[in-house]
């Protein structure tokens, strides 16, 4: 995985609360069997006018001028500002994989939805969450301000503004060390081999009939 | 001991090891399978030349891609029709085959939807840890499981080490007492939990569902509410086990059999929340208030009572909700303040691992009987969630019922739940459907989606709108 330490980026604004994942990247794109190529499609109903079909090419289709990753001062962004319960519904990691394809680093919201926040660390995406007052704010300085970056510091765990307010978030201690690393979690988990087999062997005993069938 | 609810107990029996942090490593009983949330996790494996650390553990079955068509079944993948389909489920197969796993195949008699399936072929049992990578997982916590979604990251960390990386979430309850009336389901009793707590209410939350309503349903019942709770943001549903819970179970194909069984039973009766367990959030619903909903806009939690009406967004305090209603009213091409009853529909879906089980059919059915689609729909789908399911309706003559009335009668898949196959909304087509989400697209580009009960989506079907089962019957 892709180590992540300090990350300046141009923060694209997303003005919407319960954007769920079918949204993110529609299920069509869900039949590729690779991890990778998912970035022309995210957003796809948002971003295009008309309707996204697998392996067209997106250079060709004609694109939404309101939405806004397509307006030309967020060409570029890789901080995703988001609102209430972003990442909802499906279960699905083609969402950070196009999030991620497309070049956004970190997404920073009030609140998410659980399996999506898990599936961001997964893919060395950075989802961070503030304070619903703290985002607003931010929301407001990027509209006010273009070509506005936000700084991100995952070793301070602090978020830093053009203006010099620096904004502190929390993470896992766990999580925080494999993204700073670019640690993979299976390699981790396999050190501890010898757990999971003493586990095994009580629950075998305790709980044989999980072992039956 | 200090008293502990289902969650703290179903917890503590699978930790495998606590980190300082909080995160820990939770031992996984059962994997399920299935074509899209998989292959980057086989190639993940492949490339790190790693194996699956206990493949019994692991059950696969191919359900959101495949063909309905019951002509395209017949044929297999030689006639299947969408190719780019058909190269995700030979990967399924050629992954299950190259690493050992146990596919329930595309042709099995047992295929169907992985959620409908798991409990059915008894791979599901109570006090098991189940995850899958897909997030109505949650279903399965019906039985006393600890059950939730995964992504494909996890996925892969799961085959390799039969563990998960996670962190301990916090107790919510929904307590239901009463009983729910005649004409209202599980169905409409989760849509007006999530009506009231809202998509994010549960975020964060194991998600148990108790009291008398809860009791008294079938696990079937019981499937439809934890379903959904992944919609309320609970990434797991849970509901304690019962007698309820171990008939179902007893003589399913992978359950427990003789003596085994009758251990087993002993220790599943222990799968309760303890009387004076607490609970970090409580929720009470009186079942006897619940109306049959329907949902209007594009979250599960834009619902309302049949006898209801869209809201009004000028009515809206909140500027970020009004813009939200207003968003959801423009995409669903519906006019502030209409009453449900004049929304009509184009298309009506019953299925998906909400509703597509025996007892949703016979649900169906029995409004159905004897009335015909309204003229103005164009199209019924009645896909069943398995194999098993489809055998039992046809059996009881569920089928008949249906194709009589001018209904589709499919083979099981996720079909229009998700659209990923043939079976579509066209841009601006209205459907009442029996699935879990109305999302923007969900069931098609452009298309409005209604989230109801499988009485209500025949109800519909029959009507050519939105009406009260309960009306219709008299
Ligand atoms: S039926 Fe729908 S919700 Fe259920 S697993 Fe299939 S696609 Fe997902």
């Amino acid at each position: 995985m892709r180590a992540f330490t300090v990350h300046t980026g141009l923060v694209a604004p997303l003005d919407r609360a319960n954007v769920d994942t079918d949204l993110i990247i529609p299920k069509q794109f869900l039949k590729s069997i690779r991890r990778s190529g998912f970035g022309p499609n995210l957003f796809d109903g948002l971003r295009y006018l008309d309707e996204g079909v697998p392996d067209a090419d997106c250079s060709r289709r004609p694109l939404n001028p309101d939405f806004v990753l397509n307006q030309p001062r967020y060409q570029g962004a890789s901080v995703l500002l988001a609102r209430h319960n972003f990442g909802c519904g499906s279960s699905r990691e083609h969402a950070p994989w196009a999030l991620d394809d497309y070049g956004f680093r970190a997404v920073i919201a009030p609140a998410f939805a659980d399996i999506f926040f898990n599936n961001c660390f997964q893919n060395g995406l950075l989802p961070i969450v503030l304070e619903e007052k703290i985002v607003d704010k931010l929301f407001a300085d990027v509209a006010a301000r273009e070509g506005y970056a936000l700084t991100i510091d995952l070793e301070r765990q602090e978020v830093r503004t053009p203006g010099g307010e620096r904004f502190g978030f929390a993470i896992d201690a766990f999580r925080k060390h494999c993204l700073l690393n670019g640690l993979d979690d299976i390699g981790l988990t396999l050190q501890q081999a010898e757990s999971i087999r003493t586990f095994e062997a009580r629950q075998r005993e305790q709980a044989p009939w999980l072992w039956a069938g | 001991m200090a008293a502990r609810t289902l969650y703290d107990k179903l917890w503590a029996s699978h930790l495998v090891q606590e980190r300082e942090d909080g995160t820990a490593l939770l031992y996984i009983d059962r994997h399920l399978i299935h074509e899209v949330t998989s292959p980057q996790a086989f190639e993940g494996l492949a490339l790190a030349g790693r194996a699956p650390w206990r493949l019994e553990a692991n059950l696969a079955v191919p359900d959101h891609n495949v063909s309905t068509d019951p002509e395209e079944r017949k044929g297999g993948y030689a006639v299947m029709k969408d190719a780019v389909s058909r190269i995700q489920l030979q990967t399924l197969d050629e992954n299950c085959e190259r690493f050992g796993i146990r596919e329930i195949r595309l042709a099995d008699r047992r295929q169907g939807i992985v959620h409908v399936i798991g409990p059915e072929t008894g791979a599901v049992l109570p006090g098991m840890t189940v995850v899958c990578g897909d997030s109505h997982t949650s279903t399965h916590g019906a039985f006393g499981c600890l059950a939730h979604g995964i992504g494909t990251s996890e996925v892969e960390h799961v085959l390799a080490t039969q563990c998960l990386v996670t962190r301990k979430m916090k107790n919510m309850l929904v307590r239901v007492d009463g009983r729910l009336g005649a004409g209202v389901s599980a169905k409409d009793l989760v849509l007006a939990v999530i009506g009231r707590i809202g998509t994010a209410g549960g975020t964060g939350y194991a998600m148990e569902f108790g009291g008398e309503a809860i009791r008294a349903l079938s696990m079937e019942g019981r499937m439809t509410i934890c379903n959904m709770a992944i919609e309320a943001g609970a990434r797991a549903g849970l509901v304690g086990v019962d007698d309820t819970t171990i008939e179902y179970v007893r003589g399913r194909e992978f359950a427990p059999r003789g003596e085994l069984l009758e251990r087993a039973i002993a220790a599943w009766r222990g799968l309760v929340s303890d009387a004076d367990a607490a609970f970090d959030r409580v929720v009470e619903l009186r079942a006897g208030d619940i109306e049959p909903q329907v949902s209007w806009g594009n979250s599960p939690e834009m619902v309302a009572p049949v006898s209801g009406q869209v809201p009004d967004p000028a009515a809206i305090g909140d500027a970020g909700k009004r813009a939200g209603v207003e968003r959801a009213l423009a995409y669903m091409g519906l006019t502030p303040g209409m009453r449900i009853g004049d929304i009509r529909v184009d298309r009506v879906f019953i299925g998906s691992c909400t509703n597509s089980r025996i007892e949703d059919l016979r649900a169906a059915a029995a409004v159905v009987r004897g009335r015909r689609k309204a003229g103005s729909v164009k199209q019924v789908l009645v896909v069943p969630g398995s194999g098993q399911v489809k055998a039992q309706a046809e059996a009881e003559g569920l089928d008949r019922v249906f194709v009589e009335a001018g209904f589709e009668w499919r083979e099981p898949g996720c079909s229009m739940c998700l659209a990923m196959n043939a079976d579509k909304l066209l841009p601006g087509e209205h459907c009442a459907s029996t699935s879990n989400r109305n999302f923007e697209g969900r069931q098609g580009h452009g298309g409005r989606t209604h989230l109801v009960s499988p009485a209500m989506a025949a109800a519909a079907a029959v009507a050519g709108h939105f009406v009260d089962v309960r009306r219709l019957a008299n």
